[in-house]
């Protein structure tokens, strides 16, 4: 008698009710029905993990292609690619400093104007807003992520820009000029452009992380808070921020990770001038708008490797940030965003 | 020193579902009251209208008069947060504030309602965790241990202080032994022996056997109606109703 | 053990700093609606001139007609749409298939090494800013195919949709009851079948969401087309020649000094984000009315 064949996985503890029905089917199947389905099984199985080897494959090519492109630059200018401020594709001298300031810069502002914003809408919504228009609400806010960079851009140069130059930077050069940070020519276009555009687009992902970890915080806690004599801001404060602290810096980590590589909008309102310079007000260029830019131009060797060598920067920092900002989220949620296994 | 509570008519309601029907109780000064009755009869919802935190349930309403010290907390000049801070409440299950120490566990609602100085405060946590007997535990690690690091019984011990910190007049306790092995369960009924001293307990419990032993007056609650009430060793040994004696003879529930 | 505090109130209830805290709650409502509408009034702004400057533009020409040359009025972007969906159809052809049988597989192995590489290397992929895919694939394919093609575009963005594909093929997979697989199993209907066949075929409506999310999330890329696909003022439908994609020449027209192309570039957006919105709301309505379930 064939021994029937038996699927590997095993129902957890309990004996199937149907096995003996199913030995008495499968005895009955003939050896070589039994041998093509276990091939198919194989080969099916194989082709899962070929699936998944091609992932692993597709970010080992990028990052071997970065690196492998990039060492001409490497080679050339060592660490002093990351210090020196001279940009000139003519000489063939490069320093990408102005590119990591805009980057830092740009991010940094947009996490200013988004992290207050994102948390306050994440926090209406979640504890404060009518139960119907919950949905709706975060709805809506999701909507903000789905609308393309390029679209942000175009906005960004025909709407936004004219904004700040006419009304915004005006007033902010009148009261907050002695900063230092908002002077200079109002061109609407620049680094507080860039910034807010950025903000914009990365409140979306901060709000909903925020959201998720402010739902998981239990109603015990806020109720506990709430016995105690609070009031509300002050139950949200004590019992549902406080727990998810981690969280919600995991998910402004993550935000943040988003507007370092953001490219079409920043690229379409920067500017792009390669320079440092204090004031917000003045255009300025980060790494992947000088990608977007210069990249189908770029002419020589060197100079095509010294951009693929900001590729690769960008490419670490955000994997980098990325990483920190989900093993955050993961403490506070506690596990993959998956339903239970078996 | 603890106040009495009564209850006039309460009813309540989740969205259109009444869960309370007329419900009038007394719950005498440094006394413990104790509320029984089978799953679902309402007990932890009315324990809930006496600090007006079945409010916050969205579509929950209340309707009727709950007097502390002959002030009606459902009066319609009284907020809400300062009924809470003098009614103070044990749940079910501990909850601890897991991100702060044990010290500013107890010192939260402290903190909420302005007290800064820091030796006041000390010694007004270090008295709060003596009452809940568990200050001799813990009292070398007051400020480092964090709220979630103890056992399920000192855990409910310290929700326990928090709430007295704030020195409510009356501690409503619901079902505060349920989550515990039965030796946290037996401290925690001594403790309520000593609590009735200062305060004005009540108490919700399924354990029969526990109302009988901590329990002054005891009220037997039925699908949201309040059976009756009376003096414990009566509603024990002899109930006027015949549910009650049907639910205290183990018939039901 | 200090004598009896004699359990004052903390402060007078009443009090002053009882006001603070009842004003500072109300302050802070305020606060957090003032957000909500902070939030809200750039969506509004946009699909407000989206429509407003979109609306005028569109027109027959625009739908069916290619650019006209430098300085000439009129013309359209009937060869970016096209370029797109063609595009976008090589994207699909490599993301969907790669992201379907990677989540499979990690929903089966759900906890071994291996699966956590994967899982782990999805998500760094899915971190990669665009520009630095477009990179890549123009060294993997550009560089060596020697010429710009919507071939390589199209790898660009499917590369892009496999890690959002994965994941939510993985999380419908698992939310299948084990015991539908058990069921299927015990029939004796192979282990390879069951996966296909019962187990996906419950799941589908939900690997469908993902898929639309992804594809939702790629339409709208420029950076990563701009060194692959590279664009093309022409009809073009040859694979291995550049192409016409919709957000880049949205991107071309919005950078350029003409107002008849900003115009067009409204116009274009228009038809961009109406395509998108539309994906993201159909998501939301299947998986809000419970059609997207792992099973009964």
């Amino acid at each position: 008698m064939n021994s029937p064949t038996l699927p590997e996985r095993e129902p957890a503890g309990s004996a199937s009710p149907a096995e003996p029905a199913r030995l008495e089917v499968v005895s009955r199947v003939p050896r070589k029905l039994a041998r093509r389905s276990r091939l198919a099984d194989v080969l099916f199985h194989y082709g899962t993990v070929a699936c998944c080897l091609s992932v692993l494959g597709i970010v080992a090519l990028i990052v071997v292609e970065l690196v492998v492109h990039s060492r001409l630059s490497q080679h050339t200018f060592g660490w002093r690619f990351f210090t020196g401020d001279n940009w000139d594709p003519v000489s063939g001298d490069f320093g990408a400093l102005p590119f990591l300031y805009g980057t830092l810069v740009s991010s940094f502002l947009s996490l200013v104007l988004a992290v207050p914003l994102a948390v306050g809408v994440a926090i209406f919504i979640t504890e404060m807003c009518p139960r119907l228009l919950r949905g709706l609400l975060s709805f809506l806010v999701e909507l903000l992520a789905a609308i393309p960079s390029v679209i942000y851009g175009l906005w960004g140069i025909f709407v936004l820009a004219p904004l700040l130059r006419k009304v915004v930077q005006p007033w902010l050069a009148k009261y907050l000029g002695w900063t230092g940070l908002f002077t200079g020519p109002p061109y609407g276009i620049g680094m507080l452009a860039a910034g807010v555009i950025l903000a914009i687009m990365i409140i979306p992902i901060i709000a909903s992380i925020t959201r998720e970890v402010l739902t998981a915080v239990p109603q015990m806690q806020r109720e506990a808070v709430l016995a105690l004599g609070a009031t509300r801001w002050e139950m949200i404060r004590t019992g549902v921020l406080r727990n998810a602290r981690a969280g919600i810096v995991g998910g402004i980590i993550l935000g943040l990770g988003r507007a370092l590589g953001e490219t079409m909008a920043v690229t379409m309102v920067i500017g792009n001038s390669a320079q440092i310079v204090k004031s917000l007000f003045a255009p300025g260029y980060t790494m992947a708008s000088v990608l977007a830019n210069e990249f189908s131009e770029a002419t020589g060797d060197l100079y095509l490797s010294a951009l693929i060598e900001i590729g690769l920067a960008l490419f670490l920092v955000t994997i980098v940030v990325n990483i920190l900002a989900r093993l955050l989220v993961w403490t506070v949620t506690r596990g993959t965003p998956v339903s239970t296994r078996a | 020193m603890g106040v009495g509570m009564e209850a006039r008519n309460l009813n309540a309601w989740f969205g259109p579902a009444q869960v309370l029907h007329g419900i009038s109780m007394d719950m005498a000064a440094n006394q413990v009251t104790a509320i029984i009755g089978p799953s679902g009869c309402g007990k932890s919802t009315f324990i809930r209208c006496l600090n007006r935190l079945h409010e916050t349930v969205p579509g929950a309403r209340v309707e009727g008069k709950v007097q502390v010290g002959g002030n009606d907390i459902y009066g319609r000049s009284v907020p809400a947060v300062e009924v809470r801070r003098r009614v103070g409440m044990v749940f079910q299950k501990p909850n601890p504030f897991p991100t702060m120490s044990i010290y500013d566990n107890v010192a939260a609602g402290l903190k909420l309602n302005g007290f800064r100085n820091r030796r006041e405060l000390d010694q007004i946590v270090e008295h709060s965790l003596c009452q809940a007997a568990l200050w001799d535990e813990v009292k070398d690690q007051v400020k480092k241990k964090s709220g979630a690091s103890l056992s399920g019984g000192q855990q409910q011990r310290l929700c326990i202080a928090r709430a007295l910190a704030v020195a409510p007049e009356v501690l409503l306790m619901d079902e505060p032994c349920s989550a515990l092995d039965p030796i946290s369960t037996s401290k925690i009924e001594e403790l309520v022996f000593e609590l009735k001293k200062d305060y004005t307990v009540v108490i919700v419990t399924h354990n029969m056997q526990q109302a009988s032993r901590v329990a002054d007056f005891t009220g037997f609650f039925l699908l949201g109606y309040l059976v009756e009430f009376d003096r414990t060793e009566r509603v024990f040994t002899n109930p006027a109703d015949k549910r009650t004696e049907d639910y205290v003879t183990g018939r039901f529930g | 053990m200090p004598e009896n505090r004699t359990p004052t109130s903390p402060a007078s209830s009443r009090g002053l700093r009882y006001w603070w805290r009842l004003l500072l709650d109300r302050v802070v409502t305020v606060l957090t609606v003032l957000c909500a509408v902070l939030v809200l009034a750039p969506l509004v702004a946009i699909f407000a001139y989206l429509v407003y400057r979109g609306i005028g533009a569109l027109n027959w020409a625009f739908l069916t007609q290619t650019p006209k040359p430098v300085g000439e009025l009129g013309g359209g972007m009937a060869n970016a749409m096209v370029g797109s969906a063609i595009i976008l159809g090589i994207a699909s052809v490599i993301g969907v298939p790669l992201g379907i049988g990677s989540g499979i597989f990690l929903a089966e192995h759900g906890n071994q090494r291996f699966a956590q590489l994967v899982r782990f290397t999805a998500d760094v992929l899915n971190g990669v800013p665009s520009i630095v895919t477009g990179i890549a694939v123009y060294s993997l394919v550009v560089l060596q195919q020697k010429h710009f093609s919507g071939f390589a575009g199209g790898v660009a963005l499917g590369i892009m949709m496999v890690p959002t594909i994965t994941r939510t093929t993985e999380e419908m997979l698992l939310m299948v009851p084990n015991i539908v697989r058990e069921a299927s199993l015990g029939l004796g209907i192979p282990r390879w079948r069951t996966t296909l066949s019962v187990v996906l075929r419950t799941a589908t409506s939900g690997v469908i969401t993902g898929i639309m999310l992804a594809f939702a999330r790629v339409a709208g890329e420029t950076a990563p087309l701009l060194f692959t696909a590279f664009g093309n003022q022409f009809w073009s439908l040859k694979l291995n020649q550049p192409m016409a994609a919709l957000p880049l020449q949205i991107y071309v027209y919005a950078i350029s000094p003409f107002d008849d192309w900003h115009r067009q570039a409204w116009a274009g957006a228009l038809m961009l984000i109406v395509l998108i919105v539309g994906a993201v709301a159909a998501v939301r309505v299947a998986t809000s009315r419970g059609m997207v379930r792992g099973a009964a």
